[in-house]
């Protein structure tokens, strides 16, 4: 294709902004300025979705109900381990107002039934006239299980002779928001998968031997995470009306094509028979990239019955089958010099998923700092549990709880200011404007730990944190004009609630001189171009430079038209507020509307995929990696009579290159810190070791904070300019995350001089830590 | 399982007695039989097709099915519809006339008060009913009116904003 050259700003405002030449594809549009001279992109743009919401009108996939709509609900295993001997359904067949029965089977020779791997698995399900009968009629099928024995512990699972989940090696199954952990299934002894040494940053580097005899003190330490739901408002499911011509699908999904996708594999259509439609969904987090099992499920019982099912799960369905952050037992020995200077870092880490694969520690310990001796060892631990999923940052977060306080344990043995280390060991340009600017905004000021008296000791403490710049080239958008005025954008991508219609509105008005609330944006519906999943931050930098594209593109169609009217050539024209002028004769003009009215067809429109980064940065493995940064701070008051830590205020500096809406960023930060802070002090799954059943499956036990609990965030964005593609953006919602639960953790060790190792701090945890300094 | 096939049987012959009730919903007489195990969501999302009200949890923890019962925020998930029976009921499609929004529904549209939007009706109707008793809260009297509404996606920073605005306390931005 051709190309010509552009230049583009680059680098940070008040920093180091200066200019680069990238050579460009021909058909995408000239760079655009620092967003201080752009009108609707970076401003604060009210939500294009805010009145569906705040109306009631926006219709979920748990709203949708459609002419002879059945419900369904699923039977699910209640032992951790067995194989099925029979299941008999003709009880809940003659149930009154059942329609339909669907029983999972096995392809594998010598079984009728898969057998069962955990607590809540899926065996069979029922679609009738309601919810009640249907859940009636799942009390009345009968199993008979040949029970086996389980293990649910990590570390009881990791030992010789412990109860097997898979005799046979297993493939991939984590999902497809999965990126950068555990992937190896094919081999591993008893319950161990694994181990990954190494990502896409390359392997084992140097030589850790001689790393440890030139360091001047080594840290050797051992960090604990626990097992952590997603809990989305909305639980997954689906409706699916599966007509002779086509399976339509309403999805509350974070992939429009990977439900897709995945219906049209497991049975065997055509991708174009399958509809998938998610107009609104109430919140993903990772856990919404397939069909799951509730997908084929609920397509059986419409195929059966001839009628359109809903098969929306229960909250406590939600915690034990449909993803979890596996927890981490994260092993990590640091060498530094007196100086700082990492000599060595080796890290070893294990975790379970459950039955699924998925439980590394990501790549926070081998990129986020200078350091030339480096290996990993990452392992999986099969256990008789609900399978992990993608959430937030995969692996990152319990990576960053670890390494992050690693650096915070070395710089007290170094007695130095954590923040200073920090300057010295980070090689990234980002993470120091954003460690000058946050420190500032937090007024940090290093105390040693332990050094507040009284009963409520304050502490405050900083993690930092890195994230790739992901983008997915199969990203396309179309861009319609119609005659009367109208202007649409259509893509299949999700709005998982983020922002990404209001965005995309954004870009594509700036790029027509027009207003945000002048774009129609139509997505969630695989009928429309293909995009990807809403998971790894892709969403923003894959979507909003084709969109963009696209609406210069048919600019261009329209100027072809517009340039005889105004006796000059289309190259001459621009827009600005509504209106179509000659860059240099003012009187020459049009406005966009009487512009398409006079139009020779009644629409125009022009489609554009995500090209290659500019400069070159595409990776063999499809991603352009990029380092999006975060660094936050956290002050925290411990209560040492009661245990009780309240997060005061953090202070998250972030950047994600150009910022689009700056009041969706900060909700996106606020979010995620809040996240953060939840998974440090209160999120935890809890098992019955004995049983293998979840006993806090729902939002009651399984503690979140409410409004009071959470602390003031002060969210500090750094623009940064790297001329990758049309929009410059990226996403933010994994680096709001990854940081916040070990900056949580410093600040509790800088208030009572002791550290925990171990996630969530309880009062009970808090207390167990302040006797064992008493003893 | 024999037991739960008898035990569901007899319950059922019990369920299947079915209930008058007659209450006005968003300014509209209603009157229906239903089954006395009958949720008030169940009644609203699936006999009147008011999805405004979500479900979010089983156990009056989320508040996402908050509606006003004769005035006062309820959770309907674990309000049977036949205790409604007589009463007025408010649901978030109900808060203001046709083809306008409520103060309230414009401050959490102005402050970004929702990402994924899923707990929002049930934030709005809580906020309703806070303003109703108390018109200008503290900020302290706003998140303590929150203790029962979770947000999952932003963080109820915006949420507090939207209701200071509502409540006259913060301007439009």
């Amino acid at each position: 294709m051709d190309k010509r050259k552009e230049i583009f700003p680059h680098g940070i405002p008040g920093h180091n902004l200066g200019e680069i030449e990238r050579e460009i594809p021909n058909d995408e549009p000239p760079a655009w300025p620092i967003n201080d001279k752009l009108k609707v992109v970076g401003k604060r743009i009210r939500r294009n979705d805010a009145l569906a919401k705040v109306t009631g009108s926006a219709k979920y996939t748990s709203d949708i109900q459609l002419p002879g709509m059945l419900y369904a609900k699923m039977l699910r295993a209640n032992v951790p381990h067995a194989k099925i001997l029979s299941i008999d359904t003709s009880k809940a067949e003659r149930h009154p107002g059942v329609r339909a029965v669907h029983v999972f089977t096995s392809d594998d020779e010598g079984s009728k039934y898969q057998d069962v791997k955990y607590a809540g698995q899926p065996l069979a399900g029922v679609a009738a006239d309601s919810l009640d009968i249907a859940k009636e009629a799942v009390a009345l099928i009968e199993v008979e299980y040949e029970t086996m024995p389980f293990v649910i512990d990590t570390e009881e699972a990791m030992k010789e002779g412990a109860p097997l989940v898979y005799e046979e090696p297993i493939g991939e199954q984590t999902d497809g928001g999965d990126v950068g952990v555990t992937h190896d299934g094919s081999e591993g002894k008893g319950n161990l998968r694994g181990p990954t040494t190494s990502s896409f940053l390359g392997g084992a580097r140097g030589d850790l031997d001689q790393g440890f005899s030139e360091a001047d003190v080594i840290l050797d330490r051992t960090y604990r995470t626990q097992v952590h739901t997603h809990v989305p408002l909305e639980t997954h499911g689906v409706v699916i009306d599966w007509k002779p011509d086509q399976m339509t699908v309403y999805a509350s999904t974070q992939s429009t094509k990977g439900v897709r996708d995945g219906l049209a594999s497991y049975f065997d259509l055509p991708k174009n028979k399958v509809r998938v439609i998610c107009e609104f969904m109430g919140g993903g987090f990772g856990a919404k990239h397939s069909a799951g099992t509730f997908g084929p499920m609920a397509a059986e019982l419409s195929r059966k019955s001839g009628r359109p099912v809903w098969l929306m799960l229960d909250r406590k369905e939600e915690h034990i089958a449909e993803g979890n952050r596996p927890n981490s037992i994260h092993h990590l020995k640091i060498g530094a010099k007196k100086d700082g200077t990492l000599t060595a870092i080796q890290q070893k880490s294990h975790g379970t998923a459950g039955v699924a694969l998925g439980a590394g520690v990501g790549r926070i310990a081998q990129g986020l700092y200078t350091c030339p001796n480096f290996s990993t060892e990452q392992y999986d631990v099969l256990t008789h549990a609900g399978p992990g999923a993608a959430w937030r940052a995969p692996g990152n977060v319990q990576g960053a709880y670890g390494l992050e306080q690693a650096i915070d344990e070395i710089a007290d043995m170094l007695k130095t200011d954590p923040l200073v280390l920090r300057e010295k060991i980070d090689p990234s340009e980002v993470r120091k404007v954003l460690r000058q600017r946050g420190a500032k905004s937090f007024g940090w000021k290093y105390r040693p730990p332990g050094s507040d008296t009284g009963r409520i000791k304050k502490g405050i403490g900083v993690a930092q944190s890195t994230w790739p710049r992901f983008v997915n080239l199969d990203s396309t958008v179309e861009v319609k004009m119609y005659s009367d005025g109208t202007v649409e954008v259509r893509s299949g991508v999700q709005d998982i609630g983020t922002g990404t219609k209001t965005i995309l509105a954004q870009v594509v008005a700036e790029e027509l001189g027009l207003k945000a609330e002048d774009i129609t944006v139509r997505i969630g519906d695989t009928i429309f171009p293909d995009a990807p999943g809403s998971g790894g931050s892709i969403v923003t930098g894959a979507i909003t430079p084709p969109a963009r594209n696209a609406a210069y593109l048919v600019k261009q169609k329209l100027f072809n038209q517009v340039a005889p009217q105004l006796e000059t050539e289309p190259s001459m024209l621009t827009v600005s507020d509504g209106m179509i002028m000659h860059k240099e004769d003012a009187s020459k003009k049009i406005s966009m509307r009487d512009a398409l009215r006079r139009m020779r067809t009644g629409q125009i429109e022009a489609s554009a995929s995500r090209s290659d980064d500019y400069g070159g940065f595409q990776q063999p493995w499809g991603l352009a990696y990029g380092d999006l940064g975060s660094v936050q701070f956290a002050e925290v008051s411990v209560d040492t009579e009661t245990g009780f830590v309240k997060v005061e205020r953090i202070t998250a500096a972030h950047s994600c290159g150009r910022p689009l809406n700056i009041s969706q960023i900060e909700s996106q930060v606020n979010g995620g810190v809040i996240q953060g802070v939840s998974y440090a002090l209160y999120e935890s799954r809890v098992m019955d070791n004995k049983t293998g059943h979840m006993m806090n499956a729902n939002v009651d036990q399984y503690r979140m904070p409410y409004a009071k609990e959470i602390p003031d965030i002060d969210i500090v964005l750094v623009e940064e300019y790297s001329a990758r593609s049309s929009t410059d953006a990226y996403g933010i919602g994994e680096p709001a995350n990854i940081a916040t639960a070990a900056a949580v953790a410093n600040a509790v060790y800088n208030a009572i001089g002791v550290r925990l190792y171990e996630i969530p701090m309880t009062p009970a945890s808090i207390l167990k830590a302040l006797n064992k300094v008493e003893q | 399982m024999s037991n739960a096939g008898i035990k569901f049987t007899f319950l059922n012959r019990i369920c299947m007695i079915k209930h008058k009730i007659s209450l006005t919903v968003n300014g509209q007489k209603t009157e229906a039989e239903v089954e006395p195990r009958m949720l008030l969501v169940q009644f609203l999302r699936e006999e009147l097709s008011l999805t405004g009200t979500h479900v979010g949890c089983d156990t009056s923890s989320c508040g996402t099915c908050n509606v006003l019962l004769n005035g006062i925020p309820v959770k309907s998930c674990t309000t049977l519809a036949v205790q409604a029976d007589g009463a007025s009921v408010t649901t978030i499609e109900g808060l203001a006339g046709h083809d306008a929004l409520h103060p309230i529904q414009e401050a959490f549209r102005d402050q970004h008060g929702l990402q994924c939007g899923f707990c929002t009706p049930g934030m709005v109707i809580t906020t309703k009913g806070l303003l109703d008793r108390n018109p200008k809260p503290t900020e302290a009297e706003i998140r303590d009116a929150l203790e029962g509404n979770f947000c999952r996606c932003t963080g109820y920073h915006n949420i507090v904003r939207s209701i200071q605005q509502a409540s006259g306390q913060l301007s439009s931005s």
